[in-house]
This record gives C-alpha cells, sequence and structure tokens, in this order.
C-alpha cells in the first residue's frame, strides 16, 4: 500500500497532525504562534545548511530552530526589547542567511516553492517513518512533562510554588517545537507549518470546554484537514499544502456556527 | 527537639534584590507545623515577595532558607487564566495533583462552591474564583500553605466563614500557614506570630506582644476598626515613598 504516492502523503500528513494537535493547543494557549512562524522561519536556514553540507534536512532543521529558540530565550533576558521585537529579528535575519546562503549553492537546483509550501507529494517510505519514530518520541515526552507544562500555562508562579518545575518542561516544549517544525518542514513547508499547529487548535477553542476536549478536537480537525485536503488537491489539482491549510480555515468558519447560535440563544 | 521536627521553614536574613534596589532585606522568620504566621504591611511592603521567597519562586539573594516542606501549595493574590484555554473548575483543581472527583467536591464543600465543579471558570465571580482557589490548595492537603490576601472579594460573611476554615485546616492538616491579610481583627485573634513588613521586618511577635507596639497602639488608638488598612508606624525610623529607611534621630 505504500507504492502509490498519494498513500504515503495520507500517511505521512495524519502522523503530522496528530503531532500538531497537542502541541498547536499549547501554542495558542501561551499566545506562541509568532514564536513558531520564527521557528519554522529559521527552518529555511536549517535546510539550506542541510543541503550545503549534505546533513539530513531533519536534523539539521531541528538544531538550527533549536538554536534560534534557545537564543531567543536568552536574548530577552539580555535586553530590553519586547518579545515580538526579538521574535521578528530572529525570524527575518535567519530567513535572509537562509536566502543569501541558497544563492551560494549554484551546484544544486533548488526548489524554493517546495521549501516554502513543502511537497507532501513527495514523500517517500523513509520520511514516513521519520515522521512517526519523531512523533512518537514527541508524544510520549510530552505526555509526561504534560502536566509540569499545563500548570505553568494556567499561572507559571502556582506550578513553580508547587514543586512542577516549569522552567524544565518550558525548556523541553521550546525543543519539542523545533522538533515538530524538523518532522514537518519537507511535507508543509517552512511557511505553513504554523497554520497545521494554530488552525486546528483554533477550531477546537471553538467547540470545547475542557482541555482535554481541546487536545483531541484539535487532532481530529488536523487529520481531518488533512485528508479533506489532499483529496481536494488530487481532485482539482492544487498544491497539497496550501489546500490542507485552505481545508482547516473552511472548518474554522463551520466551527464559529455553533459559536454564533449560542450568541444568539443567550440575547 | 520536637519543636525542631516541626519546623517547616526557616529564613536567615534573607532578600530579593531587584532593578538595583532591594525589594525586602533582613527577612528572618521561622514556620512551624500546626502554627499560622501572618505578613501585614503597607502595599509594596514585599508582602508578596517575601512569600514567594518561601515558596522558592524567587531566589534568596542574600541569607539563607532552609525548606523543610514536602508539599506546598499556593494561594496567589492575582490570577488571570487567559481566555484561549477552555477550563473548568474541575479542570483547575487538577492543576497539579491528581486527586478523584469526590476529594474535589468535598474541598469545594469546604468553601461552598461545590455547586460550580463544571463551571467554566472565566464566568466565575471574584468572590467565587477566591473560594476555588482556595479549595484547590486545600485539596492538596499540604503541609505548607501559602494564603497571599486569600478572601479579597468575598462577601463580608464569607470572609469570616473562609478565615474560620484557615484556622480550622491548620489544624485538621497540621499544616503551617503563612498568610498574607489585610484584616487586623482576624490576624491578631486567630494567628500564632505577626510579622510588620516595611521592606524590611518592622516588628514581629505574639499578637498579644504586638499589641503593645507603637506601631500597634497608633494603629488602634486613632483608627476604628473599619479603617484599618490606613495605619502607619511609628518606629525608630520612617520610609522614604521607595521604602528606603531613615532613621528618626
Amino acid at each position: 500500500m505504500f507504492d502509490d504516492f498519494f498513500t504515503r502523503a495520507l500517511i505521512a500528513g495524519i502522523g503530522i497532525a496528530i503531532i500538531a494537535g497537542p502541541l498547536g493547543c499549547l501554542v495558542i494557549w501561551r499566545r506562541l504562534s509568532y514564536f513558531g512562524d520564527t521557528l519554522s522561519h529559521s527552518a529555511l536556514l536549517g535546510v539550506t545548511l542541510a543541503y550545503s553540507f549534505s546533513f539530513n534536512i531533519t536534523f539539521s532543521v531541528f538544531i538550527i530552530s533549536a538554536v534560534v529558540a534557545l537564543l531567543l530565550i536568552n536574548l530577552q533576558k539580555r535586553t530590553k526589547l519586547a518579545g515580538d521585537s526579538l521574535l521578528g529579528l530572529l525570524a527575518h535575519s535567519t530567513l535572509a542567511i537562509g536566502l543569501v546562503l541558497i544563492g551560494f549553492l549554484t551546484s544544486i537546483r533548488f526548489d524554493l516553492m517546495g521549501l516554502l509550501f513543502g511537497d507532501i507529494l513527495a514523500v517517500d517510505v523513509e520520511d514516513i517513518t521519520i515522521v512517526y519514530l519523531g512523533g512518537a518520541i514527541i508524544l510520549l515526552i510530552l505526555y509526561f512533562i504534560w502536566k509540569s507544562l499545563f500548570s505553568a500555562t494556567v499561572n507559571y508562579d502556582l506550578s513553580a510554588a508547587e514543586g512542577m518545575r516549569p522552567e524544565v518542561s518550558n525548556f523541553i516544549f521550546t525543543l519539542l517545537l523545533a522538533g515538530v517544525i524538523a518532522l514537518s518542514i519537507k511535507m508543509i513547508g517552512a511557511l505553513l507549518i504554523t497554520g497545521l499547529l494554530l488552525i486546528p487548535a483554533a477550531i477546537a477553542r471553538n467547540i470545547s470546554s475542557s482541555p482535554r476536549q481541546m487536545v483531541i478536537s484539535a487532532t481530529l480537525a488536523g487529520v481531518v484537514s488533512v485528508i479533506a485536503g489532499l483529496f481536494v488537491s488530487l481532485e482539482i489539482n492544487t498544491s497539497s499544502g496550501p489546500s490542507i491549510i485552505v481545508v482547516a480555515l473552511l472548518l474554522f468558519i463551520i466551527s464559529l456556527i455553533p459559536l454564533e447560535i449560542k450568541g444568539q440563544l443567550q440575547k | 527537639m520536637a519543636e525542631n521536627n516541626n519546623l517547616l521553614v526557616k529564613l536567615d536574613n534573607c532578600g530579593v534584590y531587584k532593578s538595583s534596589k532591594w525589594i525586602v532585606r533582613g527577612i528572618s522568620l521561622e514556620i512551624h507545623k500546626g502554627k499560622i504566621v501572618t505578613l501585614i504591611g503597607p502595599n509594596g511592603s514585599g508582602k508578596t515577595t517575601s512569600a514567594k521567597m518561601i515558596l522558592k519562586i524567587l531566589k534568596s539573594d542574600e541569607g539563607q532558607i532552609k525548606n523543610f516542606a514536602s508539599k506546598m501549595a499556593y494561594v496567589p493574590q492575582k490570577i488571570n487564566i487567559d481566555w484561549t484555554m477552555p477550563l473548568r473548575v474541575v479542570d483547575f483543581m487538577k492543576l497539579t495533583s491528581h486527586i478523584n472527583n469526590l476529594e474535589i467536591v468535598d474541598a469545594l464543600k469546604l468553601t461552598g462552591v461545590d455547586n460550580l465543579l463544571y463551571n467554566d471558570i472565566h464566568n466565575l465571580s471574584g468572590g467565587e474564583f477566591q473560594r476555588v482557589l482556595i479549595a484547590r490548595a486545600i485539596a492538596k492537603k499540604p503541609d505548607l500553605l501559602v494564603l497571599d490576601e486569600p478572601v479579597q472579594g468575598v462577601d463580608f460573611n464569607g470572609e469570616i466563614a473562609l478565615y474560620n476554615l484557615i484556622k480550622k485546616i491548620c489544624s485538621t492538616l497540621n499544616c503551617g500557614i503563612l498568610l498574607i491579610s489585610h484584616d487586623l481583627h482576624f490576624v491578631m485573634s486567630a494567628t500564632d506570630h505577626v510579622i510588620c513588613l516595611n521592606g524590611h521586618i518592622c516588628c514581629s511577635g505574639t499578637p498579644r506582644s504586638i499589641v503593645k507596639n507603637s506601631a500597634y497602639i497608633e494603629l488602634f488608638g486613632e483608627h476604628n476598626a473599619t479603617t484599618l488598612s490606613l495605619y502607619q508606624h511609628d518606629h525608630d525610623h520612617s520610609h522614604e515613598t521607595d521604602g528606603r529607611v531613615t532613621n528618626n534621630v
């Protein structure tokens, strides 16, 4: 069954959606969407470095994203600039460095579009293995630090006072975010990864009343978006990554309807 | 020796230094099992900072802290829960501990809000939320409980009931309690040890000994019980607006 490029795309995409669900919820709760953007922009630099030194792309992207994330945390402590300015600074400078480096790589034919928007239809069995293996590790770690992360998201002081060690889980969470970006860059592309993290979680927020419910809904919304998006792209011959995000957006609009009805009823 | 076994926290000349000034300094205190220690003092006098030092949220920049507490619970002064997070009271109760719904309901009953179990935490009133916060801390069965102005926004009758509850919890759980409070009536009637703070420890002791202190006499001689929060210190020193100490000669 892995022979078919479309089946491979479906399997890989579903895997990424499952990892993105819980992480996306945390990104929304912690208001880290721009942080995710910064990491994915810097991922571009990771890819060019991988090509330059013929490294494994996933590994290289993970390292660069992790370095940028830690750099950011450090800069925040040392400068008087606001978080969003620092994020912008890092996002655009790493993006620029990546693009400049691409200019040097004349010997390699470079698919810039593929890098920015991903090409899920090109995944091979090795990619799938990496997604599921990496995903399993990420979700397992997330499971173990969940209570600490979650309590720190609600209130850092409370979490710290009651022995949840939030500083440790925050650090690990940053690495996990870098991990999910590394796993999905090849398939979804640098520009759209944050979309796959955010939009399913945003859909879930509209229809959930508890954190657990939101995590499950986000995962399901992501999986549905991937499946429907891929079928749409096959049917009407559009690029796969953007199609997935467009489907997710449609789901988001639909998820607003129950809120709207509830609001009308309460009037 | 018996006294030592009951020791939960001991601060020896501790302080927190931030943005090139000392927020609090020279804090020495002990908290024992089954005893209530209260911090009083004007706004910005470092009550919350001292509490955070005891809870190990903030590091002390000088002096020594010994903390023997095995489980601490905290009722923070202010807590804002982001609207992006769907959170019911029952989820909030489980935030840092693994407890079942029965224990949760029991704790919520103590503070009179067991009917709110499945309510959205964002829709609670200020007083209801305070009651949930206190219930959550009690449900943890801590050996050190730190309450930072726990009854703010609670109605008058509820205030008395909650203070009585805090006193009861102290003996039933045999836990040490650090309380930050503006309610001097409760402080004086139910506390074992009072610490009067204004960037440093102005005076401290049993309520009985504090009563004899000049600050306290001024407090209760000049004002009646309803204006208790407006009190001044009359010690051997006074404070600049930023809290710096100047000696009265």
